[in-house]
């Protein structure tokens, strides 16, 4: 790294641009999860690079949730080491302070919160964060509303007034909000119907074109995984299995990657992929 | 960000991106007015880019050169669309501005795009107009909420008129299970509560009527208090918060999970089902709960009077027969089975309000109980005050 600010700022801005594959932002060496007895982690690493969508599967109970929430810094791991853009999620307050200020958590049901309207929980982190005019506030928002493809009628709306997917698109409104580098999705399509989903992956991959975003996704949904993500980590035995482009990963002789992506639901999917792909 | 030098280093780190304040400058040149874009634009730095952009939008610049930048997020491209002149169209003309990666020219459109979505509602009127309104909108809500309560009667008493010729739909388990509910495990709490406010009535009058020498008299202010207010009250306002309100959550939790419909599509009405078991349990279980709260009271007031008055219980059972007469038992039990018809469809209208969220269930169960428990003191009121001119 060079020692003149603006230098490595335009150093990183290229590094997005060009999709410097030796650019890792998440960083995580022999982790360990263990809830009692139950050994969720044993000896996990995972790379994440920077400007790519990484689509986290596995069978239920693998811990995709547990290591995204160890990667945030909500989960303590029992051992091992998690860097996110060079910060320890559970080192001194600075560095926490860094990651919650250039990272943001869509959960999975949206937590939006409830006593609040759209605008104003867009406004939460910017609140908290920045000193800003109200006005400028106010357009923040409605830029991250905009952008997140809610209608603007949306924007007073309360949470309980909105449809399912309309409040994941208002959680991600919220993520949004700081211009974050890494953004990490829990499930974002599930109780989705299909076409809802299909738009959502779509504004996933035009949003990370546009904004630069690194996506860590979790997902079931086998479309998603098709659509968008440039590589695939499976978490199986304990660590990740594969973490690699999704071809490498269908080539895999694993008993569970077998039953998960040749299933005659995956099937469908990588047709309609393949057929979307050729008829685009 | 503000950073000072020798800081640590991962503050250093964190502030790389954005340490480069962002300029807007603006240059005349013979050729026109042109601006040049420089440093990091973006969120951190939005409150002092739109204090310059503010200052700088005089000049009206006719090209901005943006190659300047070192940063750009969607906030910073939201204040550089601002910064634009408007093409014919009215939309910020992206053809005016130079230097930008093609990156970054499509971050500007996809602002330029989510910005066009058009303006955010208002949020509320001024502050006159907002108590206005709202004084309004409860009036209406309370008139509303007579009419729904008005019309859930007539809905219950309809139903049960259809069913009581019909004893095999009477479902007897159900108000068992919902008499044990709200009268049996009722029992020892309105008893202690009345017991003890008891205790308290005859120390209070005690410590008024001693002064008269008319000591006595605590036994005459205790029987005329828990036969004819106290017993019906105090058992009523138990029975509101523990039972009323659980009428309405588990209603309301039925409503949530889609029971109720489940039930509708099955041929059942749910009126006939949830609400006249739990109508009939407590007609039965609030009177006798009544009875116990008036013993209970007494019970307390003869106590203190034997331990610190010395009113021997039997004086008091004599002064009690005497000075009583049997009259004012009735006109506090009377009102009991009233109560609880109040109690029991406050409780059950509220639940079947509930909708979609869990929150919900709460907000009506509050509803439930600070509902049941103004309507059993207003009937209360409005007794009292007949009662005295009728001389009962």
């Amino acid at each position: 790294m060079s020692a003149l600010p603006a230098a490595e700022a335009r150093e990183r801005a290229t590094a997005r641009q060009d999709g410097d594959i030796d650019d890792t932002v998440i960083q995580v060496r022999g982790l360990d999860n263990r809830f009692g007895s139950q050994v969720v982690h044993a000896g996990l690493d995972l790379d994440v690079r920077r400007g790519e969508i990484l689509g986290v599967v596995g069978g239920s109970g693998t811990g995709k949730s547990v290591l995204m929430r160890s990667i945030v810094g909500l989960r303590r791991p029992d051992n091992g080491s998690v860097r996110v853009l060079r910060f320890d999620p559970h080192g001194s307050e600075e560095d926490r302070a860094a990651i919650e200020r250039r990272t943001a958590v869509l959960f999975q049901e949206g937590a939006l919160f409830s006593s609040l309207d759209v605008t104003e929980n867009v406004e939460v982190a910017l609140r908290q964060h920045l000193d800003l005019p109200s006005a400028l506030r106010g357009d923040i928002a409605r830029l991250k509303i905009g952008l997140s493809g809610l209608p603007m009628d949306a924007a007073r709306k309360l949470p309980s007034e909105l449809s399912g997917g309309m409040k994941k698109r208002a959680g991600l409104a919220r993520a949004l909000a700081l211009d974050p580098e890494i953004l990490f999705l829990d499930e974002p399509t599930a109780g989705l119907d299909p076409v809802g989903a299909a738009q959502f992956d779509e504004l996933i991959l035009t949003l990370r074109d546009a904004l630069g975003l690194t996506v860590f996704l979790i997902t079931h949904d086998l479309d998603t995984l098709f659509a968008i993500c440039d590589r695939v980590a499976v978490l199986a035995e304990q660590r990740v299995l594969i973490n690699a482009p999704l071809p490498e990963v269908l080539a895999l002789p694993h008993p569970w990657i077998r039953d998960y992506f040749h299933g005659p639901r995956a099937r469908a999917a990588q047709n309609a992929h393949v057929a979307a792909r050729s008829g685009a | 960000m503000h950073c000072v030098p020798g800081a640590n280093a991962s503050l250093a780190r964190m502030t790389q991106a954005v340490s480069m304040p962002p300029r807007f400058e603006v240059v005349r040149t013979a050729a026109g007015v042109g601006a040049h874009a420089r440093g990091a634009w973006t969120v951190d730095h939005a409150a002092a880019l739109s204090t310059e952009l503010s200052a700088g939008v005089v000049a009206e610049p006719v090209r901005i050169d943006a190659s300047g930048l070192d940063a750009l997020d969607s906030t910073g491209a939201m204040l550089l669309l601002k910064a634009l002149p408007l093409d014919a169209g009215g939309a910020p003309d992206l053809g005016r501005i130079e230097g930008l990666t093609p990156q970054r020219v499509a971050l500007m459109r996809r602002v330029a795009q989510a910005l066009d979505g058009g303006s955010v509602p208002p949020v509320a009127p001024g502050a006159l107009h907002a108590l206005l309104a709202n004084i309004g909108e409860t009036m209406l809500s309370i008139l509303d909420q007579g009419r729904q309560l008005l019309g859930f009667l007539g809905l219950l008493l309809t139903t049960a008129l259809r069913v009581l010729p019909r004893p095999a739909r009477w479902r007897l388990t159900s108000i068992v299970h919902h008499l044990e509910q709200t009268g049996l495990n009722a029992v020892p709490i309105v008893a202690l509560l009345s017991f003890l406010v008891g205790a308290v009535v005859a120390y209070l009058g005690a410590t008024v009527l001693e002064q008269f020498g008319a000591g006595l008299y605590t036994v005459d202010l205790i029987g005329f208090a828990f036969l004819r207010e106290f017993g019906g009250l105090l058992a009523a306002i138990l029975v509101a918060g523990r039972s009323g309100s659980a009428f309405t959550a588990q209603i309301g939790a039925m409503k949530n999970r889609e029971e109720i419909d489940a039930l509708e599509t099955i041929g059942l009405d749910p009126v006939e089902v949830l609400v006249l078991p739990r109508l009939v349990a407590l007609l039965i279980a609030l009177p006798i709960l009544t009875f116990v709260a008036m013993m209970a009271g007494l019970l307390g007031g003869m106590t203190v009077g034997a331990t610190s008055l010395d009113i021997s219980p039997v004086l008091f059972t004599t002064r009690l027969q005497e000075s009583i007469p049997p009259q004012h038992f009735w006109v506090g039990m009377v009102k009991a089975p009233f109560f609880a018809l109040l109690i029991a469809l406050v409780g059950c209208l509220e639940g079947f309000k509930v909708s979609g969220s869990a929150e919900s269930v709460g907000t009506h169960t509050t509803s439930s109980v600070v509902q049941s428990i103004f309507l059993v003191i207003l009937l209360d009121a409005i007794c009292a005050v007949v009662f005295m001119e009728l001389d009962w």
